[in-house]
């Protein structure tokens, strides 16, 4: 029984130790944040407003499709990303998905007033002024109508790469997606975004291994909550799509999670397995010796 | 020499010139170990064990890794990691075998100062294992920089300006070492080069030196008892097996070494597929990058209780800067342990719960290199720089308390 003794103590110190330099030390490192909030509720999006698509549609047609592109409705890009960049500072998203991405509520707000829905007016202080400009003039029924055509002509699935493409690759790479292909670098050039932001934005390929699920949860959903000054805008990604673009920094950057959760159990097995046929034999010799 | 007649193509000719009978006698069913230890005394196999794992699982690694500033981050995590069959397993029980190793170090290392296994004859197997606990830190601390994330390249920067010092600044000795006056492409390839070759020739040198420093002096055992090797080993021999004190390495005390093994990997394992964050920090999945400083730069957790002793003197004192001294510190923590044998003034060989005063201190050194190892994590920023201090403190009253601590002990027990 005195083993037992000297096995407990052994692990009550390495399990405090374990305790101190890990869950202990990394609340104190990385406070703990307010959950996610996916109903926008700070700012003032529909307010309960049901919009008409028909009328959405001439609305948008007459108001944003000058610096936007809509191919789903016929609206190509007039210039190529790196003319686009060079014009607004960075590319501005194609409108199609806008209405599966974003929350309806945020989309509402955020055309009304990107930088507050954005929490980034702080970057847009001295005279700057975001690159979209604020449709507060409008008719909150107007906003309400934009918001119901862009949902009307979104498409109703889409992989996880086409979220993460729509709705980070503007200003994010994600290199380790198409490693020898290149296809997944940033739309936007770096000399544009970064005199955008103030800072090229990070390569995405390792963040699930770096800021791990529920972090990147809390940063996409308010990144000044975790990050406060950040020059990263809050998209208003829904849950759903927020799901999705997480999934995909998965899929990319630890591709071989589903092998090493399947592999786990069995090697645990068979170790138990040695474990016990080694117990069983060093009783059968120190039986001879006791 | 005796000439041997028999071919050399035969099983008895291979035998009389190898003496491969002699040889397992000698390492392996005579080599004679008390039969009165517990779990702890198979911490050396465990060790072995581990080191092995690190060696297989390394040199897979080397397959694939491209020690170049431009390719090494993508090397490892996109080759290695998302690419190569089971890179991601090698890298998994690379990463947390080289942190468990310490861990077991420091079981093995607690286990000879508990039990007294470090003087009267055991001298050079504590020299040699101490050897062995430095270089096992320089080989975690070079490989740590391999994969060129933040926290190698903040690490390295961190710990090599170490040399850059008090008055070493002016030997060009942080230049030196990091082969420029950055950390930068020369210092990772050194590093490299250190990693996977110098570094683990000596280590395996010195597992040997280690293992034949304790194979004539013997191993201690649970009471201390002085055994009489030669009259024991005979009633083994002759029979009388539950009579002995001691016991044949091979099968006995082997079969004990796989059984906890057998449980040392389970644990070890869910580590490496459930729970091997702490082991391969998050921080350092971004990559490297010298203009842009991590929030918290912390070394692994098992240099975490002496870089709380680097940190420990925060302000100046008795005219000196608080990082020189902080410095001078560090530097008797890496080397206080080699002269433990030296500092203990009890002339008997007895475990810590029959040495009252000894007994006490142990504990409140555990304790106390627990309490640095926490906080040498935590911001060193209000009460936290006060825990530092007096936790450095009080590990240097420890210290300097042993050689009177050990001695009153032995004036009690009327040894002095």
């Amino acid at each position: 029984m005195r083993e037992i003794k000297i096995l407990f103590i052994v692990a009550f110190f390495t399990g405090l130790l374990y305790w101190g330099v890990e869950p202990f030390a990394h609340s104190k490192l990385h406070p703990h944040v307010e959950a996610p909030d996916y109903s926008f509720k700070d700012v003032q999006g529909l307010d309960g407003m049901v919009g008409n698509a028909t009328a959405g549609a001439e609305i948008v047609a007459n108001n944003c499709t000058a610096c936007h592109s809509i191919e789903v409705a016929g609206f190509p890009a007039l210039m190529d990303n790196a003319s686009n960049a060079a014009a607004y500072g960075v590319v501005p998203p194609d409108l199609s998905t806008a209405g599966k991405l974003y929350d309806a509520n945020f989309l509402a707000a955020f055309v009304k007033d990107p930088a507050v829905a954005t929490k980034t007016t702080h970057k847009f202080e001295d005279g700057a002024s975001h690159p979209m400009p604020g449709y507060s003039w409008m008719q909150p029924q107007e906003i309400a109508d934009i918001v119901a055509y862009l949902q009307s002509i979104a498409p109703k699935e889409m992989t996880n790469k086409e979220v993460f493409a729509n709705a980070c690759q503007r200003c994010h790479s994600i290199k380790y997606g198409d490693f020898y292909g290149g296809s997944m670098a940033a739309l936007t050039p770096d000399a544009n975004i970064k005199k955008y932001m103030g800072v090229v934005p990070p390569d995405l390929s390792q963040f699930i291994r770096s800021r791990g699920e529920e972090y990147l949860h809390e940063f996409i959903n308010n990144p000044q909550k975790h990050l406060e000054g950040t020059a990263m805008p809050r998209v208003g990604l829904t849950l759903e799509s927020e799901k999705q673009v997480i999934e995909y920094l998965t899929e990319v950057g630890d591709s071989k999670k589903a092998e090493r959760e399947a592999l786990g159990a069995p090697f645990l097995g068979y170790l138990v397995i040695f474990a016990i046929m080694a117990w069983a034999w060093k009783a059968k010799i120190w039986r001879k010796v006791h | 020499m005796a000439e041997i007649k028999e071919s050399f193509f035969s099983a008895e000719g291979l035998e009389k010139r190898l003496n491969g009978k002699k040889f397992w006698k000698v390492m392996m069913t005579e080599y004679w170990i008390p039969k009165d230890i517990n779990f702890l005394w198979a911490m050396g196999v465990v060790l072995a064990t581990t080191f092995a794992i690190l060696i297989v699982s390394g040199i897979f690694l080397l397959m694939y890794y491209k020690p170049d500033t431009a390719l090494a981050f993508d090397s490892v995590n996109y080759t290695i990691m998302q690419e190569v069959a089971y890179g991601w397993l090698f890298r998994h029980m690379h990463g947390v075998a080289a942190s468990v190793v310490f861990l077991i170090i420091y079981i093995h290392m607690f286990t000879g100062i508990y039990y007294g296994s470090y003087k009267k004859g055991r001298e050079m197997i504590w020299l040699s294992g101490m050897l062995l606990f430095v270089t096992f830190s320089a080989e975690g601390f070079s490989g740590y920089m391999l994969p060129w994330g933040q926290m190698s390249y903040w690490a390295a920067a961190v710990i090599t300006n170490l040399f850059a010092g008090g008055s070493l600044e002016a030997w060009g000795l942080v230049e030196w070492i990091r082969g420029g006056f950055a950390v930068n492409d020369a210092t990772l390839t050194r590093f490299f080069m250190l990693h996977v070759f110098l570094l683990p020739l000596v280590i395996i040198k010195l597992i040997v030196v280690h293992f034949y420093t304790l194979r004539i002096p013997h191993v201690n055992n649970q009471n201390s008892e002085d055994i009489d090797y030669d009259a024991e080993a005979e009633k083994y021999l002759a029979g009388n097996k539950k009579e002995s004190k001691v016991i044949p390495f091979w099968p006995v005390f082997l079969s004990k070494d796989f059984a906890v093994l057998g449980l040392f990997l389970i644990f070890y394992f869910y580590l490496v597929f459930f729970n091997y964050n702490f082991a391969m920090d998050p921080v350092n999945f971004d990559p490297a990058n010298p203009m842009k400083t991590p929030a918290h730069i912390y070394p692994e957790w098992y240099f975490l209780w002496s870089y709380e002793t680097l940190r420990g003197p925060f302000f100046d004192m008795f005219g000196m800067k608080a990082g020189d001294i902080g410095l001078i510190i560090f530097g008797l923590a890496q080397v206080i342990f080699v002269v433990f044998p030296f500092l203990d003034r009890d002339p008997d060989i007895l475990p810590a719960h029959k040495r009252p005063k000894f007994f006490i201190w142990f504990w409140i050194m555990i304790v106390d290199l627990l309490v640095l190892s926490v906080y040498g994590k935590l911001p060193p920023t209000g009460a936290n720089a006060w825990v530092g201090f007096y936790a450095t403190a009080l590990f240097l009253l420890l210290w300097a308390s042993l050689p009177f601590i050990t001695k009153s002990d032995a004036k009690a027990r009327g040894a002095l």
